[in-house]
């Protein structure tokens, strides 16, 4: 799989109020022009994902459907009906497919232990409501690292099918690819206001 | 009327609107999150608002009304009401929200009553301005693409 080096970030925010989701897309959009999903709750956020919560077994390690897209951070809302924010983020750190994606929950509520149990859960980031432009500086570094966590996957999903002179040729790509990366949020932090 | 005077006229709305506590600094995260690609990203997030504060203030008037009041029920809408009015910067209402949750906690029947009303009442004074604004905000706008023109 070729990373476009052009491509923009897209983040998956999840709120089951309109309002909110109006807000949290266009901060997101204002801030740093990602290309944004909104859903409202946390099983149309799997569905996006492309986890089929039937078919999940605790240890299987499912392949995202074809029809997925990909998502490089998930942004939810801590109190929704059925599904709360940390019960996605759960789901999400517990698939083998999605784990490597970050996780930042907001809430209206600043209550101490939820903040802990939800950073101890795997969420990068703890967003108290209303978020802020200011808040979406800290997403960048978050993003990054999942991006390329999830190219050294690739990379040696890769790698373990392929003999030597396709490795050596590999390895430079990969290494042109961090370089356009490094290179791409150097500069796209300069611009995150 | 012309544009300044138009301008004007919002301007102190606005600032009367401050003041007197109907918004507060979060409102100003709005104004900022508007520009040319998303001009009517303001008059967006209010109607919505009006909407879901309607909705959520016929509900709870319905709930509190009951013989035997379901506090817990009573207490999630008030919850989503304060997180929207927190969203949109309405300070008062979001204030008057506050103090209603406090009365479901004690399941206190009349101090949800009372509350219930101090909520309206905060609520259809901004909900009045915001009319006005969105007016205002229309002229002024119809009157920049008749100048462009």
């Amino acid at each position: 799989m070729a990373v476009d080096a052009e491509a923009q970030f897209h983040v998956l925010a999840v709120d089951d109020s309109l309002m909110d989701r109006k807000l949290i897309e266009r901060l997101l959009k204002t801030s740093s022009s990602f290309q944004v999903t909104t859903v409202d709750s946390g099983s149309k956020a799997l569905q996006v994902l492309g986890l089929k919560e039937e078919h999940q077994t605790s240890t299987s390690a499912l392949s995202p459907q074809h029809n997925e897209i990909e998502v490089n951070l998930v942004i939810t809302d801590y109190c929704m009906p059925g599904m709360t924010g940390y019960d996605l983020l759960k789901k999400i750190k517990e698939s083998s497919s999605l784990k490597d994606i970050p996780v930042v929950i907001m809430s209206s509520e600043n209550v101490p232990s939820r903040i802990n149990r939800c950073l101890e859960g795997g969420a990068e980031e703890f967003f108290l409501k209303p978020v802020q432009l200011s808040d979406m500086r800290r997403l960048g570094p978050h993003i990054l690292k999942g991006k390329h966590k999830e190219q050294q996957q690739l990379h040696q999903e890769e790698n373990s099918n392929n003999n030597n002179m396709s490795n050596k040729r590999k390895v430079m790509d990969e290494e042109i690819l961090s370089e356009s990366t490094r290179l791409r949020f150097s500069s796209s932090s300069l611009n995150l206001i | 009327m012309s544009l300044m005077a138009l301008r004007e006229q919002l301007n102190m709305l606005l600032n009367s609107m401050y003041i007197e506590g109907l918004l507060d600094q979060q409102f100003q995260q709005l104004q900022m999150l508007q520009d040319a690609s998303s001009p009517g990203f303001v008059a967006e997030v209010i109607t919505l608002f009006c909407e879901d504060a309607e909705r959520i203030l016929t509900e709870l008037t319905k709930l509190v009304d009951q013989a035997v009041v379901d506090f817990q029920k009573v207490d999630a809408y008030v919850h989503q009401l304060k997180g929207s009015s927190s969203s949109v910067g309405a300070q008062n209402v979001k204030l008057a929200c506050i103090q209603f949750r406090q009365f479901c906690e004690e399941n206190n029947k009349v101090g949800c009553l009372n509350a219930l009303n101090v909520v309206k009442h905060h609520y259809y004074l901004l909900r009045n301005k915001f009319d006005t604004m969105l007016q205002l905000e229309q002229r002024i706008q119809a009157y920049d693409s008749k100048q462009q023109n």
